[in-house]
């Protein structure tokens, strides 16, 4: 299969001949490129259907590589690197070593959602960039990424109280991902508020987060949603074939919270 | 062709949904917004024992969840608060109910999914169809309009040069906003311009601003902060290089985003930025002569009141 890739020509890949010369011209140097034969042998055919199975990877076969995403993205306008056009068809051609080579980029998508606005065929890129973000992490290519740590912590606390309080938020994640509580920019942010704030501002915050907001009779809703996360869980790694195919319909899953590794 | 009085009418009364940031770091948004319907005779019924919407973290795990988190908050206001108008201030609300409304809509598998959660939590199942979600621009735009805005406000906020910054979720994707692009009178999707109208209405001078619906990064402010600081300063600096002195804002993720990074730019790139930003609401509410504190501009994290003090709105 021909790749029309930019992104292929790479240092690595690039040669210069200190004396070559080919029927009878002298190509000697830079002024003409020679790229590195490559051969590919290690297609991954389950990936696109693999990706497709997550949640929005659903749509991915639609694609028409037009590259209006790309052109549109956020992220792509501060890190080149970042393509989802480029990716899509990665994922689609099964060539698994080329997508690792970004795999510390994809979570990065701030789901604007600018692409799924732009794209001509309905592909929502966006879910393309999550499921492929989520593929990674369970195939154990990438640790859990800071975007999924704080999913996860912002998930849970709603199963448990079916709402959340931003500050505990804010400092779980800290903890979990090893970051200091007082970084500089914080402590600017916390001086600015408390220098011009009423006491009862101060007070109430404390108590919001003594006492967590919830709402009132969540309990029998938080144990249904969790029932459900559990048999998702299940689910998609049925789907990356790491589970028992009939997970997603057993009536009594373990008992286990979201976060199983804590 | 809807009736324009019967429809001013019926929004007279909504359920309200602040959702979980108006609780907490977007306080000043929900003071504000409570304060001008206050002045301006609408009645708001908070959602009754309301929980989080999923924002935009919840379905990273799996999308459904979020449906039903969203659906719920619709049960809730249907069948406790009967009130079918439901008006969310919050972008991330807003956008998660139209979502979920669009789901259930047109898939049966998100209908299926919601059926059986709500089934086991005890509580009426959220249909397609029952509610009607509207954002906090088309609250005051189709209660009070324009016009109204021009008479109470007597141009108030004249001589303010205001960018007015919409961000991801009031527009994006499309599909789950029908009512948005249909011509004349209907919000843009592209050139969204409901918040321009408004504080226009109120005296304001609103700038040219090519980044109304760029974004800000919220998704990842913590978890990519120079991602989100970079995006941010970005959108400082435009709003700054076509003469805003203020940045309305009409989202407490959003608005907290700008905020935090403005301060992050500086400590951490060098890069500061003088731009004030304030909720829209906030703007509306000094336009109608309310002080302040009671719009809670206080427990922003930018500083305006001198500002505003020097602008002679206070
Ligand atoms: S915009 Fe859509 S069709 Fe075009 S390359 Fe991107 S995903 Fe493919
Ligand atoms: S949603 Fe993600 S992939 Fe799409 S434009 Fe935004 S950052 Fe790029």
């Amino acid at each position: 299969m021909p790749i029309h890739e930019k992104s292929l020509i790479r240092p690595e890949n690039i040669t210069t001949h200190d004396d070559l010369v080919i029927e009878g011209v002298d190509v000697s140097g830079h002024w003409s490129t020679f790229i590195e034969t490559r051969v590919i042998a290690d297609y991954n055919e389950a990936m696109e259907e693999e990706i497709a199975a997550l949640p929005g990877g659903e749509n991915i076969h639609r694609c028409w590589q037009c590259g209006s995403c790309t052109n549109s993205c956020t992220v792509h306008a501060i890190e080149p690197r970042f393509n989802p056009r480029y990716w899509i068809y990665l994922i689609r051609t099964g060539m698994e070593s080329e997508l690792l080579r970004d795999k510390d980029l994809i979570w990065q998508c701030v789901s604007c959602n600018k692409c799924t606005y732009a794209c001509p065929r309905d592909v929502v890129p966006e879910g393309v960039m999550k499921a492929t973000a989520h593929w990674l992490e369970m195939k154990g290519h990438v640790p859990e990424s800071p975007s999924m740590i704080f999913d996860k912590i912002f998930t849970e606390q709603i199963v448990e109280h079916g709402r959340i309080e931003d500050t505990k938020v804010l400092m779980q994640f800290l903890k979990r991902t090893n970051q200091p509580l007082m970084q500089d920019w914080l402590k600017q942010i916390v001086m600015n508020i408390a220098a011009r704030l009423p006491v009862k501002w101060g007070l109430k915050s404390a108590w919001s987060f003594v006492f967590h907001p919830r709402t009132r009779g969540w309990k029998k809703a938080g144990a249904a949603l969790q029932d459900y996360i559990i048999e998702v869980e299940q689910h998609h790694k049925a789907a990356l074939g790491a589970g028992t195919s009939n997970a997603a319909s057993n009536d009594n899953p373990p008992q286990r919270k979201l976060h199983a590794a804590e | 062709m809807v009736d324009v009085t019967e429809r001013a009418k019926q929004l007279r009364e909504v359920a309200y949904y602040p959702g979980c940031a108006l609780e907490g770091s977007g306080n000043g948004y929900d003071v504000s917004t409570r304060a001008i319907a206050h002045n301006l005779g609408l009645k708001l019924r908070d959602v009754k024992d309301w929980n989080c919407c999923g924002a935009m973290e919840v379905k990273n795990i799996d999308p459904k969840i979020q449906t039903y988190l969203s659906s719920r908050v619709l049960s809730q206001a249907v069948n406790a608060t009967r009130n079918n108008v439901v008006m969310a201030p919050c972008n991330g609300c807003y956008h998660n109910l139209k979502k979920a409304e669009y789901d259930l809509a047109h898939d049966q598998n998100s209908r299926d999914v919601v059926e059986k959660i709500s089934a086991k939590a005890g509580h009426k199942t959220y249909e397609a169809g029952q509610a009607e979600t509207i954002h906090a621009l088309d609250w005051i735009k189709e209660t009070i309009g324009e016009e109204g805005l021009r008479e109470r406000t007597k141009g108030k906020l004249a001589g303010l040069k205001i960018a007015n910054y919409y961000g991801c979720m009031y527009v994006r994707p499309r599909h789950i906003f029908p009512e948005k692009d249909q011509g004349p009178g209907s919000e843009s999707t592209s050139k969204p311009h409901f918040m321009d109208d408004l504080l226009a209405a109120a005296g304001a001078e609103n700038v040219e601003f090519p980044l109304k619906t760029a974004c800000c990064g919220g998704a990842h402010t913590l978890s990519d902060s120079d991602m989100s600081t970079k995006l941010v300063l970005n959108i400082l600096q435009a709003a700054e290089a076509n003469g805003a002195e203020v940045i309305a804002t009409e989202c407490p993720t959003c608005h907290s985003g700008l905020e935090m990074h403005q301060i992050r730019a500086e400590k951490r790139f060098g890069k500061k930025t003088n731009v004030r930003i304030l909720y829209f609401t906030q703007l509306l509410g000094l336009a109608l002569g309310i002080g302040p504190r009671k719009l809670g501009i206080h427990t922003n994290i930018s500083e305006s009141i001198p500002f505003l003090v020097e602008k002679g709105l206070t």
